[in-house]
């Protein structure tokens, strides 16, 4: 895995092999490349098989750890990714992207004198195995109980509903804006992190066992959530994601070469521009490339930049390396590959020139003050520590709102100040009958495994509402 | 997928009319509304605002001018032919209201976006004024159509070669001159929406432009749109595609469009090789 203390760890974790930064900086193939069989094998000796595990509780969706990496030390991975699916429809996915280091991973018994057993590469590995070796037997499913649902939204909230709902017994149709499905999995995070053929090859899973795609449905203009239950839908299920980039609103932003992180991600990733020419749409490609942000997308932005052909690229945060709010494993991936840190550095405004483009932009120093809102130290800034950065292009990865397409052409649907979908915690229920929401569009830009952890509570929820009522 | 069910070539075969089956967005669309289209698997997302929708048909029509690989690829789609996606209807629709005299002012392709909105305007009760121009007389789209949709049609070409020989702006000059002029709708190329609201300023009279600036997703997602509309940025594809034309900074919106400029014509210049060649 990727991090690595000082001193020399008895019992170490099975590292996973991955590409060599210097190579990989230049491609768009996958990073870490999976565990062996015999590398799996030893991983999963490893974990202790507590009575009480305490993994279990940091996972949002309740898998059942100790027993599918029991299953993986007994050698019988059919039945192991069996045990996965009972809890999570995209391990595959998951086992990815999922923050294991402030979720399971991190409250392994095994961490607190050494290091965790890597339960999120164990994860991945089952997944990759079935997908390979598998038989594609499908889990069973229960029989049809004669209710529609509509799932608006293919991203990893949406997508975890309609597998809970599908082997439930009910009918099930996902709608998606885009031409593609997978929302943020497909637009959002690149090939070398999570392979789109990985993606499709989830979303085929849930078309076999029998869920509906309607892709290019923008629910709030093509149809509206009123019309699918005219249509005969009997629950809804908001998962539309959050969908509203954030600029710094500072001067000079709409000079050509500053670009939303969603935008650059979506063009590099959906639309496949990194193959430009050989696909329609085109890509900048920065020389000095500024990524404004550290969060995960911050960090995709910042590697997609370096594989595109960049002599440098930046991230430049204003608060200090503790804060910075990505994933320790893409932080230091980034690094490895080159990416510089210009950390309580905070822009100022954009320069350009004549011909609109970007050229530079002008940072302050930052130094911490006391804790805000967030509890977080406020980075003030240092007077007189003004300076120059070139750069041809910026990525604004500072992260989303909420965007009202949808909420707007829904008004009986209670919206929270920020615009943000109002739900009840335990269930999703919105104060719309029948309508469920979850994931970015309730919480903010959080993580896919948040958003799977409320679709999988909202899809709880919709099958007593089927069975029962509202 | 999106069949193509008519074709026509307009202008000398540059500009290129498909009407396409498209259920549910035919039955949603309004006018000053537009669609994403994608050619193939592999194609670029274009935007282009409807010039026609028929909801008994369940077709929507979409009018434009060859001028890259996408548009190029579109052009290339037979009747029976598919686009692979299609996705709408996209923006606000056009705020229609009885005011009085309403000038409606079109230049090139901008001409068939005008077009569901003039018709509209005039249903609404307003007395419409329409200019239309072309460089010339063989480029000019839609006047037939343009007639009926207004009380008061005027054509102008640049050489002159059919109409007024001149700008549309002049001819707009001399309505605004006769008064009582409520509202002004132009939508064009943006040199031709910038010269139009300069005038209309003078006169200080409303004036609605319809953008068509660069966009991804056509939902607000990317923020690829944005225009600067009276020192604030708006999202074309969720904010607009109409914006008040006194506002909207256009000099900004030009520079923005050029954006892919050089990859556009690396990418048109080697499809248009590959496909002479075959």
């Amino acid at each position: 895995m990727a991090e690595k203390s000082a001193k020399p760890v008895k019992n170490p974790r099975i590292a996973m092999p991955e590409q060599d930064p210097q190579v990989r900086a230049r491609n768009f193939l996958e990073v870490p490349t999976g565990y062996t069989n015999k590398m799996a094998q030893e991983e999963a000796a490893r974990c202790l098989q507590c009575k009480k595990p305490a993994c279990v509780n940091g996972c949002p969706v309740g898998v059942d750890i100790p027993g599918f990496i029991d299953l993986i030390s007994k050698g019988d991975i059919t039945a192991a990714i069996r045990n996965l699916w009972s809890k999570n429809a995209l391990p595959a996915v998951c086992g990815r992207v999922c923050p294991q280091e402030i979720q399971c991973e991190g409250l392994c018994i095994l961490g607190k004198k050494g290091e965790p057993v890597a339960i999120g590469n164990l994860e991945r590995y089952c997944a990759d195995w079935e997908r390979e070796n598998g038989t594609g037997e499908l889990p069973p499913k229960a029989a049809s109980t004669g209710k529609k649902v509509a799932v608006v939204g293919s991203g990893p909230s949406g997508l975890t509903v309609a597998g809970d709902l599908i082997v439930k017994g009910h009918d099930v149709t996902i709608f998606e804006a885009f031409h593609k499905a997978g929302g943020v999995l497909v637009y959002g995070i690149p090939e070398f992190r999570l392979p789109k053929a990985i993606v499709a090859q989830e979303i085929n899973f849930l078309e076999r066992l029998g869920c509906k795609l309607e892709c290019n449905a923008v629910v709030g203009r093509t149809v509206s959530v009123d019309e699918l239950f005219e249509q005969g839908f009997d629950a809804v299920y908001i998962g539309v994601g959050a969908g509203l980039p954030r600029f710094m609103n500072i001067p000079g932003e709409n000079l050509v070469g500053i670009l939303s992180a969603n935008e650059y991600l979506t063009r590099a990733n959906l639309m496949k521009a990194y193959k430009f020419p050989d696909v329609d749409t085109p890509i900048p490609i920065g020389k000095n490339v500024v990524v404004l942000g550290a969060g995960n997308v911050a960090m995709d932005a910042a590697r997609t930049a370096m594989r595109l052909g960049a002599e440098s690229v930046k991230i430049v945060y204003r608060r200090s390396r503790e804060e910075m709010p990505a994933r320790a494993a893409e932080i230091h991936h980034a690094e490895e590959e080159g990416i510089d840190m210009f950390l309580l550095t905070n822009p100022t405004k954009y320069l350009g020139n004549e011909k609109g483009r970007l050229t530079g932009m002008v940072c302050l120093q930052m130094e911490l003050g006391e804790p805000d809102d967030s509890g977080r130290r406020r980075p003030v800034p240092i007077e007189g520590s003004e300076f120059e950065m070139d750069c041809d292009l910026c990525i604004v990865a500072v992260g989303s709102g909420a965007n009202p397409l949808l909420t707007s052409e829904t008004p009986d649907m209670k919206l929270n100040k920020w615009g943000y979908v109002h739900t009840d915690e335990k269930t999703g229920k919105t104060t719309k009958k029948a309508v469920w929401a979850g994931g970015d569009i309730v919480t903010g830009a959080a993580t896919v495994i948040l958003a799977m952890g409320a679709g999988r509570e909202a899809a709880n929820s919709m099958h007593d509402y089927l069975n029962l009522g509202w | 997928m999106f069949k193509i069910v008519r074709r026509e070539e307009m202008a000398e075969g540059t500009v290129i009319l498909n009407e396409i089956e498209a259920p549910l967005i035919a039955k949603k669309a309004k006018p000053g509304q537009f669609v994403i289209l994608k050619a193939d698997e592999d194609g670029e997302r274009i935007p282009l605002t409807m010039a026609e929708t028929d909801k008994d048909k369940g077709t929507i029509t979409i009018i434009y001018m060859v001028v890259g690989k996408s548009t190029a690829l579109f052009r290339d789609l037979k009747v029976g032919d598919s686009f692979q996606d299609v996705i709408g209807p996209l923006g606000k629709a056009t705020h229609l209201e009885k005011r009085g005299k309403v000038i409606c002012v079109g230049g090139g392709t901008g001409v068939a976006v005008l077009h569901p909105i003039t018709r509209a305007m005039k249903e609404v009760g307003n007395e419409v004024v329409c200019i239309i121009g072309a460089r010339t007389k063989d480029l000019l789209i839609l006047e037939e159509q343009m007639k009926n949709a207004s009380h008061d049609l005027r054509v102008c070409t640049d050489d002159g070669s059919y109409g007024h020989h001149g700008f549309v702006t002049d001819v707009m000059k001399e309505v605004l001159e006769e008064g009582d002029v409520k509202e002004v709708v132009a939508i064009g190329p943006v040199p031709m929406m910038k010269a139009v609201t300069n005038i209309t300023k003078e006169y200080n009279v409303p004036t609605l432009v319809s953008l068509n600036p660069i966009m991804v997703d056509g939902t607000g997602m990317c923020g690829g749109c944005r225009v600067s509309v009276g020192g604030e940025t708006k999202f074309a594809c969720v904010d607009g595609p109409e914006f008040d034309g006194h506002k909207v900074d256009f000099d900004e919106l030009m520079l923005r469009l050029n954006a892919y400029l050089e990859d556009e014509k690396k990418c048109h210049e080697e499809y248009c090789t590959i496909r002479d060649a075959q």
